[in-house]
């Protein structure tokens, strides 16, 4: 069997890359979250500094990856894997995006004290962060079944979220001078829930690398 | 699509090497079909059964059938040159003869027969109008052939080959020897002739391959591992050994 060494070692890398970032990005948003519900601005804005990683990391992908495609001519698998490095390292920016813009709730809301302890919040960040941890395993192992038990969670994330809707917008109606840091929870919310449809996206490009078929894991 | 070649199960043995096993194939009319697989897989033995070139080969013994606009070209009452005239080739070195550019297209025309020079002169402006050399060398057809550079050979290599009007077009490694200019020119040449002709080719390069056929075939060992359409061969392939091929990674 011909070996190509040096093609495979950077595909390795890609991978180890992105694992890379999905740490960071899961570390992203339990800080975030932690900083809101212990309503500590310095941690917040640690989440807000270390978003320049994960951004260098994502670049970093798609030099090593364009560099791939020009050099080696990738076809079949091969080339999927570099498709879809690209498009996972993308999908989890953004998740880092909206972990920073959870934070920088908490940074908005500094002095002022919770109008309620945060419950349904955590419980979802809990999920998505289940969601995103997997979904990073169904790509490093290749795994199906995974993404697709995965996508699967992100009922029960758009579930909670309808649920803090309501008590939010309920709140609102009774403690209206509560408005103004409700609204920003709900954005919280919004902000969770749109991590989860990332991992969902990362599910999707797993089937796609496996198949080489594009499904719709995000209904 | 409809096919022009069905190739039904197909052996051929050199002596007692088996060089190609029970092949099945349907290839194409007015489309590009590619030959892929490493060296002695039968993807040149292959093509030149399809105008019987291995005739001349000593201890070729040909089992199963390969039928051109449905007739079958092994049949007895079939005659070569009739076949050759339907079925036209262009090889890896460019074999132009020492002729003038003129003569060289002319040649099978005369062969079969015409001779008006104003007919003559016509299948050779329009042969080589068709292989992309016209504009190049209109203006001294009479010089010799030879004095063409590589890539301007295999053009007229490709035009002396359309001069008879053949249906088909097999081209054998026909850019190997071509600088990557010369080759990208013949691409599109390829590209505009499968309009009118049905073109096998045979290459290495598989990047090739996958720029210009329409349908793509992986032989490995005498057998048609997968026969498939090109973009989804070189996208995803169903068979194993094909990835492990078009990934560089066989051996």
């Amino acid at each position: 069997m011909i070996r190509r060494t040096g093609f495979d070692q950077q595909l390795e890398e890609l991978k180890n890359l992105l694992k890379n970032m999905g740490s960071h990005m899961v570390e992203a948003l339990d800080l975030a979250v932690s900083s809101l519900q212990n309503m500590d601005a310095d941690k917040a804005r640690r989440v807000v500094e270390q978003d320049a990683r994960l951004n260098a990391m994502e670049e970093q992908i798609m030099e090593i990856g364009s560099r791939l495609i020009v050099t080696q001519q990738p076809v079949a698998k091969d080339l999927r894997r570099i498709l879809v490095a690209f498009r996972i390292a993308s999908d989890l920016e953004r998740m880092g995006d909206l972990a920073r813009d959870v934070a920088k709730v908490t940074i908005r809301l500094e002095g002022e004290t919770l109008i309620k302890p945060l419950v349904d919040i955590p419980r979802m960040t809990e999920i998505v962060r289940g969601m995103v941890t997997e979904s990073i395993e169904s790509y490093l192992k290749e795994n199906t079944d995974l993404a697709y038990k995965m996508a699967g969670d992100d009922d029960q994330v758009d579930h909670l979220y309808s649920v803090i809707l309501q008590d939010l917008f309920k709140y609102i109606s009774t403690a209206p001078e509560g408005a103004n840091q409700a609204m920003l929870l709900v954005m919280v919310g919004r902000y969770i829930e749109r991590i989860a449809d990332h991992a969902t996206n990362i599910g999707e490009s797993t089937v796609y690398l496996v198949t080489g078929s594009r499904p719709d894991l995000n209904q | 699509m409809a096919s022009i070649i069905e190739i039904d199960q197909l052996d051929l043995y050199y002596d007692t090497f088996h060089a190609l096993k029970k092949v099945n194939l349907s290839i194409p009319e007015k489309a590009v079909t590619a030959f892929i697989g490493p060296s002695g897989c039968g993807k040149s033995t292959l093509l030149r059964t399809l105008n019987r070139m291995n005739d001349m080969v000593n201890g070729v013994r040909i089992e199963g059938s390969v039928k051109i606009s449905g007739k079958d070209v092994y049949r007895e009452d079939i005659y070569v040159e009739e076949l050759r005239k339907q079925v036209g080739m262009v090889f890896q070195q460019p074999n132009p003869f020492p002729k003038s550019i003129y003569d060289n297209v002319a040649y099978g025309p005369r062969l079969h027969g015409i001779r008006s020079k104003e007919e003559l002169d016509g299948i050779v402006e329009r042969s080589l109008k068709q292989s992309a050399l016209w504009e190049e060398v209109k203006d001294f057809l009479k010089r010799s052939a030879l004095s063409l550079s590589g890539g301007q050979q295999q053009r007229l290599c490709i035009a002396r080959a359309l001069a008879v009007q053949p249906d088909i077009l097999l081209m054998d490694e026909a850019t190997s020897a071509l600088d990557p200019i010369s080759t990208l020119k013949i691409e599109e040449l390829v590209q505009d002739l499968k309009n009118e002709y049905t073109i096998v080719m045979v290459t290495h390069n598989m990047h090739q391959a996958a720029r210009v056929s329409d349908q793509t075939v992986f032989f490995l060992n005498g057998e048609v591992v997968e026969s498939e359409q090109t973009e989804v061969l070189f996208s995803t392939p169903a068979d194993s050994r094909t990835e492990d091929y078009i990934s560089g990674r066989f051996g």
